[in-house]
């Protein structure tokens, strides 16, 4: 039965319009397959096919012309804006879909559970080097980063660096999901990603006064932690039909509540 | 053993003799002489035509005003500034809204990798060779060859795949190196995949020296060690070299096992236990998120220039060298 249906989607493939290809945030992608699988078996005409790369990656795809949706978990730059308006002829239309925390991992047996902004700023500008001087024991701090196509590394350079380069030491990793593994290994790692990917790590809280904010969805969603962002979608000025649908589709409460159940916290 | 030292005809000679007893063939030897030239040139060609097509992508880096100004020779190659209050330095930080294009930390790291893994694979790989080719008996040469030769059939993404998982927690327990990632794993990660390149080239070196010359030395006295270690090895010297040569190359250029291992942390630093980017592994990471006919497009392609000429150069260097001391045999009078 099942092999059947199988060649029947095959055979009728042909038939549907080109697939709707998302592009961009490695932060979104699992999050816009699971979107996208729900949109499908919502309306059999729909196909979306949905690739990571980064948030520039999926940018860059849509001013390439090869993808019809860039997944993006930073607001657009205004170089990227104005090459989208050299080859649209009109700004891109911006949609937020989901909110996310930028959260700070160690390894869980790294005693330091809260920093301070300012700490997590020397931390990954290199200033200082050692846990020692943070509150921690003495030894070296293995920064892990992301590369730098990544929207999570530009919104971290951005709101904790203030544009300022990230230390040459901190490695760059593909995906949130490779820093997460890399600091559960790494005994005196410090990484950073999505929030809702932390497994087997600890998330650093952000010490703001006498209080450390974890990225819980209240703090996240009423703005009290420091690290929150609205991840987007970008689309052409004029989207095409299939587009159009996939997008009311994931800003249904349907899709939002996906959204929570995955970790990340809706708009509303 | 004999087969060795069988007389073998010259290629060329036994062609001419072919030729000559039978005129009607003339024409079919003349085409098959043609579509093989024609192949030889096909290879050449592709070469030629993949540098110069590397070349023209990267060449707006040169010629494109706004690219030169973000790019210059001396932004590529020289400490530039990055942060107030901090000393000129080499950075790699291509997207940023002040690019920094430092190439020095990329080469460095390049190096640094490449020689841990040459370092380590070498001496391996040719004593290995040395063993099958002069000590080992024939069921053993022919059990050692096939498995030696399997191992560079393993996919590298396997290999850092190991690395990354098994081979960093061993190695970072054992050494207590500050960082998992570094430039001894991705080496160590990378000697796996040239010992076989080292083995196989070294080990065809050692057999085709002539088995008489081992015969001169067993009937001077000399022992099966002596044969192997003054009179094998120094005349296969040039076959030898030939696989370090390789086996530099193959690791100059290797990808997916130091995008894996290494960090990826474009430092400049002497140390082979801290991180570091490669050259490969910086085109291979950031050729996904570039703007066609960008800056950074075309630094990709410069830096796959660079990768280029540092083998051309290398293979050069390495092949005149050998040619000067074959020459120089030649000259003493040795077959």
């Amino acid at each position: 039965m099942r092999a059947l249906s199988v060649i029947l989607a095959l055979l009728g493939a042909p038939a549907l319009a080109e697939p709707l290809t998302v592009k961009g945030s490695d932060t979104l992608v699992g999050l816009v397959q699971r979107w996208a699988a729900s949109a499908m078996k919502e309306d059999a005409a729909l196909e979306v096919q949905v690739t990571g790369g980064g948030s520039g990656t999926g940018l860059a795809a849509l001013e390439n012309g090869s993808t019809d949706v860039a997944m993006s978990s930073r607001p657009i730059s205004d170089r990227e804006r104005e090459r989208l308006i050299a080859r649209y002829g009109a700004p891109p239309r911006e949609v937020a879909v989901a909110r996310d925390g930028v959260a700070f991992f160690v390894n869980a047996e790294n005693p330091v559970r809260a920093l301070t902004l300012a700490q997590l700023r020397a931390l990954f500008l290199g200033d200082v080097s050692r846990w020692s001087d943070v509150g921690g024991p003495d030894r070296l701090v293995v920064l892990y980063t992301r590369e730098n196509s990544s929207g999570t590394y530009a919104f971290v350079r951005e709101r904790l660096l203030e544009n300022e380069e990230f230390a040459p030491r901190a490695q760059p990793l593909p995906g949130t999901g490779a820093v997460v593994n890399a600091v559960s290994r790494e005994r005196w790692g410090l990484g950073f990603g999505g929030a809702a990917f932390a497994r087997r790590v600890a998330t650093l809280g952000i010490q703001v006064g006498e209080r450390a904010i974890h990225p819980t969805p209240e703090a996240v969603r009423d703005g009290s932690y420091p690290l929150a962002r609205d991840l987007y979608f970008y689309l052409p000025p004029e989207p095409s039909p299939a587009a159009r649908r996939f997008l009311d589709f994931v800003l249904s409460d349907r899709a939002q509540a996906q959204a929570r159940a995955a970790g990340f916290f809706s708009l509303r | 053993m004999p087969d060795r030292v069988l007389p073998v005809p010259h290629p060329r000679r036994l062609l001419q003799g072919g030729s000559r007893a039978r005129p009607r063939g003339a024409l079919t030897d003349k085409l098959v002489e043609l579509a093989v030239t024609a192949a030889a040139f096909v290879g050449i060609a592709a070469v030629v035509l993949i540098l110069l097509f590397i070349a023209k992508e990267a060449l707006p880096l040169f010629l494109d005003p706004a690219q030169r100004s973000d790019a210059s020779l001396a932004k590529l190659f020289l400490p530039q500034p990055w942060r107030t209050g901090q000393p000129d330095a080499l950075i790699w930080q291509p997207v940023s809204q002040v690019p920094k294009v430092s190439v020095v930390p990329l080469l460095l790291g390049t190096l640094k990798v490449s020689s841990v893994a040459v370092a380590l694979a070498v001496p391996v790989g040719v004593a290995a060779a040395l063993f099958s080719s002069e000590f080992a008996p024939r069921w053993l040469r022919e059990l050692l060859k096939p498995v030696v030769e399997l191992l560079a059939g393993v996919p590298s993404v396997v290999l850092g795949f190991f690395a990354l998982t098994t081979l960093a927690t061993a190695l970072q327990d054992s050494f207590e190196l500050p960082y998992r990632l570094n430039a001894l794993l991705a080496g160590v990660a990378m000697s796996l995949a040239i010992v076989p390149i080292v083995f196989t080239v070294a080990e065809d070196a050692f057999t085709t020296v002539p088995g008489t010359w081992r015969e001169a030395s067993f009937a001077l006295g000399g022992t099966r060690w002596e044969t192997a270690v003054r009179v094998v090895l120094p005349a296969a010297a040039p076959g030898v070299l030939g696989a370090c040569v390789l086996a530099f190359g193959r690791a100059a250029g290797e990808t997916m096992i130091v995008l894996m291992a290494s960090g990826n942390a474009a430092l400049v630093s002497g140390s082979i236990v801290d991180p570091a980017r490669t050259v490969a592994a910086t085109i291979a990471a950031e050729m996904g998120e570039v703007v066609v006919g960008g800056m950074h497009y075309s630094l990709l392609f410069f830096l796959g220039v660079l990768l280029f000429i540092f083998n051309l150069v290398l293979n050069a260097t390495a092949g005149a060298w050998v040619r000067a001391r074959v020459r120089r045999r030649e000259g003493a009078g040795a077959p």
